[in-house]
């Protein structure tokens, strides 16, 4: 794939997204505001991510929303990096973010270890926090201090283990088996 | 059954909400469609709250996705949102696309283009049409199904599919479409407006469709930016935002189509959105239709990401080993070890997948962006203050498609 790659970047930096100047004053922005080694910034593709420490996370995405612009939460999501080639940390959480008026779109992303798995929630910023929030914690039990209801929302309430994390298996540990079952009669 | 509201858990608000009683909608219901269930705190006929209760049709698709290769998932992705599953093949693949950086073939991006519409045009229709049913109007339902037919009939001959297409692969697409395709397609064109007129005349002036659905659910555009709505329901609500116009992928930024916008973000407002987007729709299709460029579907085979064409295969030893290095468990095709979110506009709102690769052919991490997980988030703030039988309505505008919430 070596050449097809070659030309793939040379087109790729043909064709910027026209809100790429706007990204990068905001990443200028975020590193005059928290400090150089605070904010690492990485790219791929359009990609544009920052890496935050999680301690100033919360500071990061309030500052992203109030001073720049970015109005629009489009997802939360969160990676268990446990198999990961060269991989330093377990986890990591993702917001994407983006601006409705000029579509520029920035992935904010924090590395988590265990045993302490929280980040604080965003649920003030951006009301589409709450089940994306619900549903990190769900899948990888990474909790979001401060969240209005931080219960589990795609599985039961009951169940005990985190799926998406890369330690657990895809058939299940038989948690299935194990759940209660109602009969007609009992119900 | 032991429900919770929101608000209210003090002893002395308990009993100032005693007069509140609550009702169980769903799971098994015929207006939710598929299995959702949201518990009702009812003050008399009027909802107090609504908490919606998800997760009866999970079925790990994500963790799925970390297991099948970038071409086994796209069978994964059909059983998402069902009701248009051939958006969700593209999608896909064009997240997986973006991240090995492979630019389609014109040909190949203009079929994409033409069935990613025919998917928004019977996706919508459905929408429409159910939201009309559980309102009481079975006519229009049935205008509505009698072109869903023949779209699928469309996507059969594509792919000999009806619902479960599985018509993409990374770099091109499963079979080239021949000249039966474009004339189904032209007669489809041809047809639509007088089934579309009819389904307009029979509701958009139609006085028990207006009251049930004009200024129930109202949304507003900073409620709407806010709480992430995408797609025809946060275009209902007056944000001009389309990925087809903004972020134009495909071939999409050779037509000329318009995007469909309103202020009210009503029931009403959504209808009309999804209606006057069909009929752009078909403007696009019509266009690429028209000016389908000729050439090969899938991507070069050197670059080592398509399997080679059957015959080939057969024939000649070249044929042979590519498809060998392709299917082979130990080979597949490299992907770097980065991570990439690629988004499409679905018909339902911003699709996107953001994909970690760890270099082999299976993705480290498939998440998956549904637009209807955030939208189902967004019923109990439409619904306060409403009727209960204004729940049905709200319900059908939002078209949740519950296998895609749940994933």
């Amino acid at each position: 794939m070596g050449e097809a790659q070659v030309q793939d970047k040379a087109e790729a930096a043909a064709e910027q997204p026209a809100w790429l100047d706007f990204v990068e004053q905001t990443i200028a922005a975020l590193r005059a505001r928290f400090g150089q080694e605070a904010i690492e910034e990485s790219r791929f593709r359009d990609n544009v991510r920052v890496i935050v420490p999680a301690t100033k996370v919360y500071e990061v995405l309030a500052f992203l929303k109030n001073e720049r612009g970015f109005d629009f939460l489009v997802d939360i999501t969160a990676v268990d990096y446990l198999h990961y080639p060269n991989a330093r940390d377990r986890f990591a959480v993702i917001w994407s973010l983006m601006r409705t008026d000029n579509g520029a779109r920035l992935f904010v992303k924090t590395f988590l270890n265990e045993p302490d798995l929280t980040v604080p929630t965003v649920f003030d910023l951006w009301k589409a926090a709450d089940w994306l929030e619900r549903e990190v914690y769900d899948m990888f039990g990474i909790r979001f201090a401060g969240h209005p209801n931080l219960k589990r929302i795609l599985l039961p309430e009951e169940f005990s283990a985190y799926p998406l994390r890369k330690d657990y298996p895809l058939r299940g540990r038989g948690e299935r088996h194990n759940f209660r079952r109602l009969t007609r009669e009992q119900s | 059954m032991v429900t919770e509201t929101r608000a209210g858990t003090g002893q002395a608000e308990q009993a100032e909400r005693e007069y509140l009683w609550t009702l169980n909608f769903g799971p098994q219901h015929p207006a939710t469609h598929t299995t959702l269930r949201i518990v009702l705190t009812l003050d008399g006929e009027r909802v107090v709250d609504a908490v919606p209760d998800i997760g009866y049709l999970h079925s790990g698709f994500e963790k799925l996705g970390e297991h099948l290769d970038y071409n086994q998932y796209v069978v994964v992705t059909d059983r998402m949102n069902y009701i248009s599953p051939l958006a969700n093949n593209i999608a896909w693949h064009c997240a997986v696309e973006k991240l090995l950086g492979i630019e389609l073939t014109p040909r190949c991006k203009y079929i994409r283009t033409i069935l990613a519409e025919l998917a928004r045009i019977s996706d919508h229709l459905l929408c429409v049409g159910a939201a009309a049913l559980d309102l009481g109007a079975m006519t229009a339902f049935l205008y509505a199904f009698n072109q869903r037919e023949l779209l699928y009939e469309i996507f059969e001959l594509v792919c000999g599919a009806r619902f479960t297409t599985s018509y993409t692969r990374v770099g091109g697409l499963m079979y080239d479409v021949d000249e039966r395709f474009i004339a189904r397609v032209r007669e489809f064109i041809k047809q639509f407006p007088a089934a579309h007129a009819n389904i307009t005349r029979l509701l958009n002036r139609n006085r028990i469709f207006i009251d049930r659905t004009k200024g129930i659910g109202v949304l507003s555009r900073e409620d709407a930016i806010n709480l992430g709505c995408t797609g025809p329901v946060a275009r209902a609500s007056g944000v001009t935002r389309d990925l087809r116009k903004d972020e134009p992928y495909l071939a999409y930024a050779d037509f000329d189509f318009k995007v469909v916008c309103m202020k009210e973000g009503d029931c009403y407002a959504r209808y009309l959105v999804r209606m006057a987007e069909m009929l752009e729709s078909l403007k696009i299709v019509e266009q690429a239709i028209e000016n389908l460029p000729p050439g090969p579907v899938n991507v070069d085979v050197g670059t080592r990401v398509v399997l080679p064409e059957k015959p080939k295969v057969y024939t000649t030893i070249e044929g042979l080993i590519q498809q060998f290095e392709v299917i082979m468990s130990n080979r597949g095709f490299e992907t770097p070890v980065e991570e990439c979110y690629g988004a499409i506009e679905s018909p339902n709102g911003e699709l996107g997948f953001y994909i970690v690769a760890d270099g082999s052919d299976v993705a480290y991490r498939a998440r998956c962006r549904p637009p209807s997980f955030i939208h189902f988030a967004v019923f109990p703030y439409l619904i306060r203050g409403h009727m209960v039988s204004d729940v049905v309505a709200v319900l059908g505008s939002l078209n949740i498609i519950a296998a895609e919430l749940d994933r």
